[in-house]
């Protein structure tokens, strides 16, 4: 009966075990910093932020690749990312925005203060589909491709410099 | 500068906990009392080191210093001081480093407080929480320094604290929550000195009884704390959700629960001693399978932190090294230890041998559960799914069970018991109580429900127990009221954790049982029945008030038509948090909360809105239950026999 005492021991052994080859199956997928990396974007079926008829879903964002962009009017830093939104969608940049947690005239006045880079907006005011997705905060972009596979996860404001060394080359492997 | 010397602090943290770690203990084996000494100035020199490093981070965020990028990750210039300085554990650099403050906190608390301990004693202790010390700001040091800059492009502003996390109920949840996890570690520390030197004697279990129950105070409060803030600000409506890092924290409490217990019998009869050792360890280890469960990303939930591998094997480490070496430790030194005193079936050894098994069954219960998708997922299975009606049904099914032994084991004697006495208070008390509840429950609701019964059986047979207790225990005295005065406060304590937990069951029950709720569109003056309440959504107002901007919806409320009380739901908007929040209207009674919040317009004009009601009985019961049960332990912690040790008279 002395081996009993061990059971505890060989238990924990084994779990340790299980849980380090679970982390290292994490691992394989690359450092990523979002679990929706490779996956399809979660369905969802939400108002259009300017007109409230609109009902937006999956289907209207594939057929080409798109940068998603979460934002919002109450979102400090987003007034910061905005004019390199403006600027990419100048450049022919797909963008299409979550517009997260925030009331729909707030919205509609940001852009018409600021410039308009989206193609349309999602209207996320409890942030349903924000949750899904698995935002953390705004600004977030993701890189989506044309089969509405995410493929790449910005977290905080996108700048030229991040454009410029990385994310370039993600958009254009797209 | 200031960042680096933050850093510069932390790793001079460090080196005193290592040397904590290291020092003392080498200096029991040689028997050195020099070295042993050491054990209070390196515990003392650490806890200074890492108050420093977190008060440079505060600091860093009061000043918006956004070349640290865990600054700019979790805060904003424009959030309040007071969010500033509670986003230093928004995140999870910042957390961890509150972690590894307040284990320091707990290292000199014990070399404060056990003044009397032997000296070889006091230096194994300390030097097992300068390794566990020692480990966790290594963790900080090489993956998650939280001082590491954004240079040299820093960006002109933060990426703003959660907005889940601005809220005041957030700012003390963490801190309570990680004093309990920490504090488990004396315990720990505890036993494995213990079996290093040998001592496994009833004084061990008395040294960390007091220590144990602080830990499960805090524990408590954080949990309870919690719930609260997930019912009164997320506007749920609910008070626990089976999240799988809700269960992280308690499974340990649970436990904890467990070991409180043991170590009484431990304590007062000498018996147990090699399980009350086991569960020390298993306590404190699942306190860091639940850091590691959160930190690593392995399970998916709304609390887990961002997911990085690295630091998920740095922990998952920790947790082998301490776990394995400790239960490896176990496994050699228990069979030279075995030695009890004898007990009867009839005894309350016996009962709270019970209480064990049904605590410890249902911590592994719900582990397997927690844990049953992973493995699943793991194991190439096709996907399932665990929701809370799987710890719901067990929980129905264990409570009972440990309630039942618990109305006996409170007043049952201890070595032994004659069986008839028993036997016949329980046929009575059982059928008493049962009719008690069905009354009760009529009364209530003009029907039977049997789940309502059943918790409301199990709380008035606590309570008829709970007087036999005060019954036995002073109808000797030739005043009654003088033997209330002679009882113990460890005594009072217990009764006092154990009511708490009679009025968390009804609270429990009735909330569950009898809650009703429902999502409606309501314009002012809309009325809505929700069973004997009626909610009129009154008027409609818009305010600007001092830093925000309100939209108001007041109700009155009626019970079978006549006035009841009033009630204010509001939506509001922070502008220079850049917020929006719902203000859940809540009518708090003792008996029942009447709650509103308020969903979207759904008109342009603002005028009709979609709300939800609530009518929720009893709820507050819970809250109260873990606040009275919390207090029952703090109680006994002032028991005098704890102070007789520290003067050194045992």
């Amino acid at each position: 009966m002395r081996w009993v005492v061990f059971v505890p021991f060989f238990v924990v052994m084994v779990a340790a075990t299980v849980f380090g080859y679970m982390l290292s199956n994490n691992e394989q997928e690359g450092s990523a910093p979002s679990t929706r990396i490779g996956q399809p974007l979660p369905a969802f079926a939400l108002e259009d932020l300017v007109d409230p008829e609109l009902q937006r879903v999956n289907e209207d964002m594939l057929g080409e690749p798109f940068l998603l962009n979460v934002w919002g009017s109450w979102c400090p830093s987003c007034r910061i990312e905005h004019p390199v939104l403006n600027g990419l969608a100048a450049d022919g940049v797909r963008i299409i925005g979550l517009n997260y947690r925030d009331t729909r005239d707030g919205g509609i006045e940001w852009l018409e203060e600021r410039g308009d880079p989206y193609v349309f907006n999602v209207f996320d005011p409890i942030g349903e589909f924000g949750f899904d997705l698995g935002v953390v905060g705004a600004p977030e972009t993701y890189f989506v491709d044309a089969e509405g596979i995410v493929r790449h996860r910005h977290v905080g404001i996108l700048n030229e410099r991040h454009w410029e060394n990385t994310l370039r080359d993600v958009w254009e492997s797209l | 500068m200031l960042p680096e010397f933050g850093f510069l602090a932390l790793i001079f943290a460090f080196l005193f906990s290592l040397a904590l770690g290291v020092l003392p203990l080498l200096g029991y084996y040689r028997q050195h009392a020099g070295l042993m000494r050491l054990a209070r100035p390196l515990g003392l020199g650490a806890m200074a080191f890492l108050i420093l490093s977190f008060g440079v981070l505060t600091w860093n965020f009061l000043n918006d210093d956004f070349t640290v990028r865990y600054v700019v990750n979790h805060s904003n210039s424009m959030l309040p001081w007071y969010y500033k300085v509670s986003a230093v554990w928004g995140g999870h650099e910042g957390s961890m480093l509150l972690w590894v403050m307040i284990l320091s906190f707990w290292i000199v608390a014990v070399a404060a407080f056990s003044k009397k301990l032997p000296l070889d004693m006091l230096a194994v202790v300390m030097s097992m929480m300068g390794l566990v010390l020692a480990a966790f700001n290594a963790f900080l040091i090489f993956t998650s320094n939280p001082f590491d800059r954004v240079l040299p492009f820093p960006p002109a502003d933060g990426r703003d604290l959660n907005p889940l996390l601005q809220d005041p109920g957030l700012i003390l949840h963490p801190p309570m929550l990680y004093m309990g996890y920490v504090g488990f570690s004396v315990a720990f520390a505890f036993a494995i000195s213990a079996l290093l030197i040998g001592r496994l004697d009833s004084a061990w279990a008395r040294w960390s009884r007091p220590w144990t129950n602080v830990a499960w105070v805090f524990m408590t409060l954080g949990i309870a704390l919690g719930s609260w803030w997930a019912y009164y600000e997320l506007g749920w409506g609910g008070w626990w959700f089976w999240d799988p890092v809700e269960n992280a924290s308690l499974i340990p409490w649970l436990l904890g629960t467990a070991l409180i217990h043991s170590l009484a019998a431990t304590d007062k009869r000498g018996v147990y001693k090699g399980w009350t050792v086991l569960l020390a360890i298993s306590t404190f280890s699942m306190t860091l399978l639940g850091t590691f469960l959160v930190r690593s990303g392995v399970l998916n939930s709304v609390h887990a932190f961002a997911n990085d591998p690295s630091r998920g094997f740095f922990i998952l480490l920790i947790f082998a090294v301490f776990t394995g070496g400790s239960l490896l430790l176990y496994a050699l030194r228990l069979p030279a230890l075995q030695a009890g005193a004898r007990f009867q079936w009839v005894s309350r050894e016996m009962f709270l041998l019970g209480n064990n098994l049904m605590l410890t069954l249902y911590t592994v219960i719900i582990i397997l559960l927690t844990f049953a998708p992973v493995v699943n997922d793991l194991l190439g299975l096709r996907t399932i799914s665990i929701g809370p009606p799987w710890f719901n049904d067990i929980t129905t099914v264990l409570a009972p069970l440990l309630v039942l032994l618990l109305g006996v084991g409170q007043w049952v004697r201890w070595k032994k018991h004659d069986l008839k006495p028993v036997m016949r208070w329980s046929a009575w008390a059982l059928i008493a109580s049962v009719a008690l509840a069905v009354l009760c429950n009529w009364l209530y609701a003009q029907h039977i429900n049997w789940r309502v019964v059943l918790g409301l059986s199990l709380a008035w047979w606590l309570a008829l127990s709970t007087l036999k207790t005060l019954y036995d225990s002073t109808h000797k005295a030739a005043n009654p009221l003088l033997g209330l005065r002679k009882l113990s406060r460890s005594y009072y304590g217990m009764i006092l954790g154990h009511v708490g937990l009679l009025v968390m069951i009804v609270g429990v029950t009735m909330a569950t049982q009898y809650e009703a709720h429902q999502d409606v569109r309501m314009a002012p003056g809309d009325r809505y029945a929700l069973g004997n309440w009626t909610f009129e959504f009154r008027e409609y107002d818009e305010r600007a008030v001092a830093n925000y901007e309100t939209q108001m919806a007041f109700f009155n409320l009626y019970r079978n038509g006549r006035p009841a009380g009033e009630l204010l739901a509001e939506k509001r908007f922070y502008p220079v948090a850049g917020q929006l929040m719902t203000q859940a209207g809540i009518l708090g009674q003792l008996n029942r909360d009447l709650y509103v919040s308020m969903g979207e317009p759904l008109t342009a004009d603002r005028e009709t809105w979609s709300v939800r009601l609530h009518v929720k009985p009893f709820v507050r019961w819970i809250w109260l239950g873990s606040i009275i049960m919390a207090l029952g332990a703090g109680l006994a912690i002032l028991d005098k026999r704890y102070r007789r040790i520290k003067l050194g008279e045992t």
